[in-house]
């Protein structure tokens, strides 16, 4: 019942006026990030958030907002997968495999209500399991001292580097980027400075919102000049659109089920809503009776990596809201959001903070019911909006994040910086580098040295401690696994490639 | 062969970032473990995952033409000059040179590009300053 009343006041900061025009706005902006394919979810919010803050919106506004945005573009992905057979976004992938076939046989109408409704229903049970599982897990976190959040952050690379990359040697090098940019600017506890090479622009160290932007909005522009902007005419037709009510009872009990596997994909940190819808398509398949048609336009290939992906979006927030670590890239990003709010991510902020937990979560019930009227009796305003041409759409975007880092900081150093950022993800685009490690270890790395050092305050230098609870060995025990199994299963479950005409 | 030379060139900056670590000062309030050591734990890691990039590279990935590095190189000069624009000629001008030339590298087309190079700039400025609130200026200070 603690729950429920809890629940009603979140519900009462989420109903004001303004947070729930904030709510539809950020619905409908998502479900367009979503949806145009180069602009996915995590630079889509990285480069809101210097506007969100710019705007002077409080805490709890900003929050609704971004996680509108958030859930928004986690249901605007499938409709570029399913029109145009390229996914608005990574986790979109999976939903290219059935979704375009099925538009080819004229049934693009059917697939995009038939996501739409999967969408709603993954994510609407993965709120509900983010608001029974986050408070149990918040109390499990009373519990964590220094030595387990240590080794929970080694987690959250592990398994980020392990499951979500084709290269773990890579990823790791990339997490020790991100950490190594993290450690230059002020020692927080000599408050010396280090590795600042005698400048003054980096004393207060790297801003992590300029190297979201950088990577993930500016990184792209580059790879849209290499590829001349795909084409991106629509080949399917859609006509009217009706409600398949057959095809929703048909795969309702496939939905369910890839909301437990997806939203369990998302509480591991580091993993996230591709893995999620990965393994909801893939289990899918495995556990049906006849299969012989996914891969040709089967609802069911089309429900269980949509509810897959929301599910897990949902459940990414859990980890990132109790522990202060992210299950995937886009809520690194809302972690980032968090950190410029003064926010601090962990057990507290459930007992400190219950407006903006509670509030939050509020805003996601309202948010889903929005995305379920924007997405399916209205979905024809988006497909116009899939028209816009990356000539059109690259330059737009890059100069919203330009005028975003600006309008934070004054510098052109920043801008100089971002544009660094974007040319390094270019060549790790290239070289299949994952950059997700490096915003989490800019964004984590500082937490993760004060928690060693603490830890080693705690025992004198005692390296052993870190291994001194059974949590904190389970911890690594996960890491380890998270990290070496995957070089084991590689062979065995194999990423699909996204069909071609 | 990309894959060891990016593996050499992690080593290389790894040891840098270890070497200039060291040249970090310690104050008398220090903790058993310092402000060195993370660093030293950093670069020590980035140092053995390079050397099993080195031993066992992936793939050659396909570089794009010299011609098509070219143009991102010219990109990128669009973007520094930008940068650098921005405060002394205001919003207005740099943007929509800036955007009409990275829509043309995009799609070269010279008037659709031109045209969003103007239509961006004169859209975003009215959204920014008047939607958003952001103190932008639309032209330089200097010019009136």
């Amino acid at each position: 019942m603690d729950t429920l009343s809890l629940l009603a006041d979140g519900f009462a900061v989420a109903l004001t006026p303004s947070n729930l025009a904030l709510a539809v706005i950020g619905c409908f902006l998502g479900t367009i990030i979503g949806a145009l394919p180069g602009l996915g979810p995590s630079n889509g919010v990285a480069i809101l958030i210097p506007l969100a803050f710019s705007l002077g919106l409080d805490a709890t506004a900003s929050l609704v907002l971004m996680t509108s945005v958030y859930y928004g573009a986690m249901y605007g992905g499938r409709i570029s997968s399913i029109l145009l057979n390229i996914p608005g976004d990574e986790p979109a992938l999976m939903t290219t495999l059935d979704g375009y076939p099925m538009a080819k046989a004229g049934r693009a109408g059917d697939a995009l209500v038939l996501s739409g409704v999967a969408s709603f229903t993954g994510a609407l049970l993965a709120t509900f399991g983010l608001i029974l599982l986050a408070p149990v897990l918040a109390q499990v976190a009373f519990k964590f001292g220094p030595a387990e959040y240590f080794a929970l952050y080694v987690l959250a690379f592990c398994t980020l580097g392990g499951i979500s990359s084709n290269n773990q040697a890579k990823a790791a090098i990339a997490a020790c980027i991100g950490l190594g940019i993290a450690m230059i600017g002020l020692d927080n506890v000599t408050g010396m400075p280090r590795l600042t090479f005698g400048s003054m622009q980096v004393m207060d160290g790297v801003n992590f919102l300029v190297a979201i932007v950088g990577l993930f909005a500016v990184t792209e522009v580059f790879v849209f000049i290499e590829s001349h902007g795909r084409e991106s005419a629509l080949g399917v037709k859609l006509g009217k659109i009706t409600i398949p009510w057959r095809d929703i009872i048909f795969t309702f009990p496939s939905m369910l089920r890839s909301t437990v596997i997806g939203f369990f994909a998302g509480v591991l940190p580091g993993a996230g809503a591709s893995l999620g819808s990965f393994m909801s398509y893939t289990a899918e398949k495995a556990i049906v009776k006849d299969n012989s048609k996914f891969g040709h336009g089967d609802p069911r290939g089309v429900a269980a990596p949509e509810a897959g992906n929301n599910a897990a979006a949902g459940g990414a927030l859990v980890p990132m809201l109790t522990l202060g670590v992210p299950g995937s890239g886009t809520t690194a990003v809302l972690l980032a959001l968090l950190m410029t709010l003064n926010i601090t991510p962990g057990p507290t902020l459930f007992t400190d903070r219950p407006d903006v937990v509670w509030g939050l979560i509020a805003s996601l019930l309202i948010a889903n019911v929005v995305l379920l009227i924007l997405n399916v009796p209205m979905v024809k305003i988006f497909v116009r909006i899939l028209m816009v041409p990356a000539w059109v759409l690259l330059p737009g975007v890059t100069m919203i994040s330009f005028v975003g880092i600006y309008s934070l900081s004054g510098s052109s150093f920043d801008l100089l910086l971002m544009i660094g950022f974007g040319i390094m993800g270019f060549f790790f685009r290239k070289l299949d580098i994952p950059t997700v490690p490096v915003i989490l270890g800019i964004l984590l790395g500082n937490n993760m040295e004060d928690n060693l050092r603490r830890a080693m305050v705690i025992s004198g230098g005692d390296w052993t401690y870190l291994f001194s609870s059974w949590i904190a060995i389970g911890l690594w025990i996960a890491a380890v696994v998270g990290f070496v199994a995957p070089m084991f299963l590689r062979g065995v479950i194999k990423r699909p490639q996204a069909i071609t005409d | 062969m990309s894959d060891r030379l990016f593996g050499l060139a992690v080593i290389v900056v790894a040891l840098g970032y270890i070497l200039s670590a060291t040249q970090i000062q310690t104050s008398f309030l220090s903790d058993p473990v310092g402000p060195k050591t993370f660093p030293y734990l950093i670069g020590g890691t980035a140092i053995i995952c390079a050397l099993a990039i080195i031993l066992k590279p992936d793939a050659e990935p396909d570089w794009p033409s010299l011609w098509t590095f070219g143009k991102i190189g010219l990109a990128v000069l669009v973007l520094v000059a930008y940068a650098y624009a921005l405060k002394p000629f205001g919003f207005v001008v740099p943007t929509a040179v800036a955007a009409g030339l990275l829509s043309y590298q995009i799609h070269p087309a010279a008037k659709s590009a031109s045209l969003t190079g103007i239509g961006l700039s004169v859209g975003l400025f009215v959204i920014f300053k008047y939607a958003l609130g952001l103190g932008l200026f639309a032209f330089s200070r200097s010019w009136f």
